[in-house]
């Protein structure tokens, strides 16, 4: 990106001056070195989603972000229902709810790594993972709704996990206001035999290594200690929220221009979010992230079997499960009063800071854990909402470490198995259905992770607790 | 004018489809043979079992977005791949024919699932040279 066209506000914060259909300014956090690197193309999308009605303040691109769909990926808008504001299928994304969850062990690496070949052997037997792989659960009609409306709650109502886990969960596990019936037949027919898998892509299990703690005091009121495991599960709302994603997008795609909105680029396409067609969509990716939240937490079960067979004396706690492809009502202080407004985080996280009201009381007086994905050869961060973050991003920080190689040049420069022994040979091990799916996600075709956290840690978006390093990883 | 063919596009996250052909239905079905190379070889794919579509839309772009989203469609939920395809094209209406088998996961090692055809990069247009293209990217 051309960092002339840019104001420089800070080191970490730039801005995008409001030009032609622009309602607002777009402001990215970033180093100066992200933000050269970001394709011309995040110029564009964070400008185009600046023309949208409604728009609140800004709209904003977090350090990891590249080239999306309509939105860039690592981008946030807020909008307003009573200013004519929108809500985009693009905005939110095919992967409805996607997300990261992590638990803690209590079991050092040492012991770990002792076992770590029979583990992941057992890890990718036990968790279904990549193409064609379906879940032990095939859903009834009727347990379908259930799940549409009961999100994670639903998931250990039938014995998948604990009832203290969904304190530790967004929305505490469920979801509100998921309108089951806007859900098509289509949808339902992609899911019913996909709970409880990972699915492909960038999405893995890990068990990884608590590598460094940099804030002690919030390592330690998140259970994270230096030498133990973790294990991180990035999955989403598989094949039903990819088929709400489709629908909606044409549907939107097409009727945007009844609406009046002229859309800069078609897959902006949106609609009011006081419109027939909004609502259908808020009620069904609602479902959607609930299907999203529910599937982890199947996995989550599916794990603690694993570990039960490994270490029948350990407890995996649920530290907190964060989603990335979401559109939630959220009240925030904006021009000095509190109010309603509807979020896009598209590729981005909430990271509400401390005391936030919606936080569990344990984690209340320390922020929202905030649980950056990073690459399988790398590392991922564990970092805590910040106070007055609010103004910058309502409230927002980066998911992951972000591409920065299309998947064809990946497929191009690397060979899955290489790869894998590779990382064999550093310690981590790999298990994939898929040599080529592999290569694809190489570490190399990632940002650098530690940049990225680094970035949003300066921008006060997030503070850093913990880099976690991968011992084990199953990729879909 | 050269034969119908297919090729990938590069895109940050994901990975563009692209066919093209001697008409636009040809291009329509290379697209589609573009996009089961996104997840596994196309030639290991045998032709064993057959589905058929129907799709309709206001323009050729949202066509294509239709034509291969019905196939995501019928791949997640019924397990499939397709190797083989026919198409024919009546003003802005598409009958399709897909010819493929069930996932077998040791045989065609699929790389990644395709989640759905977007409407990024889409181009659905007649050449200077006559033959027809038909794009877009797909979220993996």
């Amino acid at each position: 990106m051309d960092l002339s066209r840019l104001e420089r506000l800070s080191a970490f914060e730039w801005r995008i001056a409001p030009r032609g259909a622009m309602r607002v300014p777009a402001l990215i956090y970033a180093d100066e070195a992200l933000v050269a690197d970001m394709d011309d193309k995040v110029f564009d999308q964070v400008s185009n989603v600046a023309a949208l009605p409604g728009i609140v303040k800004a709209s904003y691109a977090m350090p990891d972000a590249h080239w999306g769909y309509g939105f860039p990926i690592g981008g946030v808008a807020a909008f307003d229902p009573d200013a004519g504001g929108v809500i985009s299928a693009g905005g939110v994304g095919f992967d409805i709810s996607c997300g990261v969850r992590a638990l803690t062990t209590g079991i050092d690496c040492a012991e770990i790594e002792r076992c770590s070949t029979e583990l992941a052997n057992s890890l990718f037997r036990h968790v279904p993972a990549g193409v064609g792989s379906t879940g032990a659960i095939t859903l009834a009609p009727e347990e379908m709704d259930a799940m549409l409306s009961g999100g994670a709650a639903w998931a250990v109502a039938r014995g998948y996990g604990a009832t203290d886990d969904l304190a530790r969960i967004e929305e505490h596990g469920c979801m509100a206001e998921a309108d089951p019936a806007q859900v098509s037949d289509n949808a339902r027919r992609r899911q019913r035999r996909e709970m409880g898998t990972l699915g492909s892509g960038n999405h893995y299990l890990e068990v990884q290594r608590i590598a460094e703690i940099f804030d002690p005091r919030l390592a330690a009121a998140f259970g994270l200690e230096k030498g133990k495991t973790l294990v991180s599960i990035h999955c989403g709302s598989r094949g039903l929220g990819h088929q709400i994603g489709t629908e909606y997008l044409r549907d939107m795609a097409i009727a945007a221009a009844d609406y009046g909105i002229a859309l800069p680029d078609r897959e902006l396409a949106c609609a009011p979010l006081n419109s027939p067609i909004g609502q259908r969509y808020l009620g069904a990716m609602r479902a959607a992230i609930n299907c999203a939240l529910a599937n982890r937490q199947i996995i989550t079960h599916l794990t603690r079997e694993v570990f039960a067979e490994f270490f029948p004396e350990a407890r995996l706690d649920l530290l907190f499960d964060v989603s990335h492809n979401t559109c939630k009502v959220e009240e925030h202080r904006i021009d000095g009063a509190v109010r309603p407004v509807y979020i896009h985080r598209k590729g981005a996280t909430r990271a509400f800071p401390p005391g936030h009201p919606t936080l569990p009381a344990a984690l209340r007086p320390y922020g929202q854990p905030v649980l950056i994905g990073g690459t399988m050869g790398t590392a991922s961060y564990v970092l805590a909402g910040v106070e007055g973050n609010e103004q910058r991003g309502f409230s927002s920080a980066c998911h992951g470490a972000g591409r920065q190689m299309s998947r064809h040049q990946a497929r191009r420069q690397w060979r899955g198995r290489d790869l894998s022994d590779a990382l064999a040979a550093q310690g981590i091990i790999i298990r994939s259905p898929s040599a080529r799916g592999v290569a694809e996600e190489a570490p190399g075709a990632y940002k650098d992770v530690t940049q990225v956290v680094d970035a949003a840690e300066k921008a006060a978006l997030a503070r850093k607790v913990a880099k976690l390093e991968p011992i084990v990883c199953i990729k879909g | 004018m050269s034969d119908a063919r297919w090729e990938h596009f590069p895109h940050q996250a994901d990975i563009g489809v692209r066919g093209i052909g001697p008409t636009l239905a040809s291009a329509f079905e290379q697209a589609a043979v573009a996009m089961t190379a996104v997840i596994c070889d196309v030639d290991a794919v045998a032709a064993k079992t057959r589905v058929e579509i129907d799709c309709a839309a206001p323009d050729t772009g949202l066509l294509l977005v239709e034509w291969l989203n019905a196939l995501i469609l019928e791949m997640a939920a019924e397990g499939l791949l397709f190797g083989r395809f026919a198409v024919r094209i009546d003003d802005l209406r598409l009958h399709g024919t897909a010819w493929g088998e069930p996932v077998d996961v040791a045989r065609h090692a699929p790389a990644v699932e395709v989640k759905g055809a977007t409407l990024t990069e889409l181009d659905v247009r007649r050449r200077a040279n006559g033959e027809w293209i038909a794009q877009c990217v797909v979220d993996v």
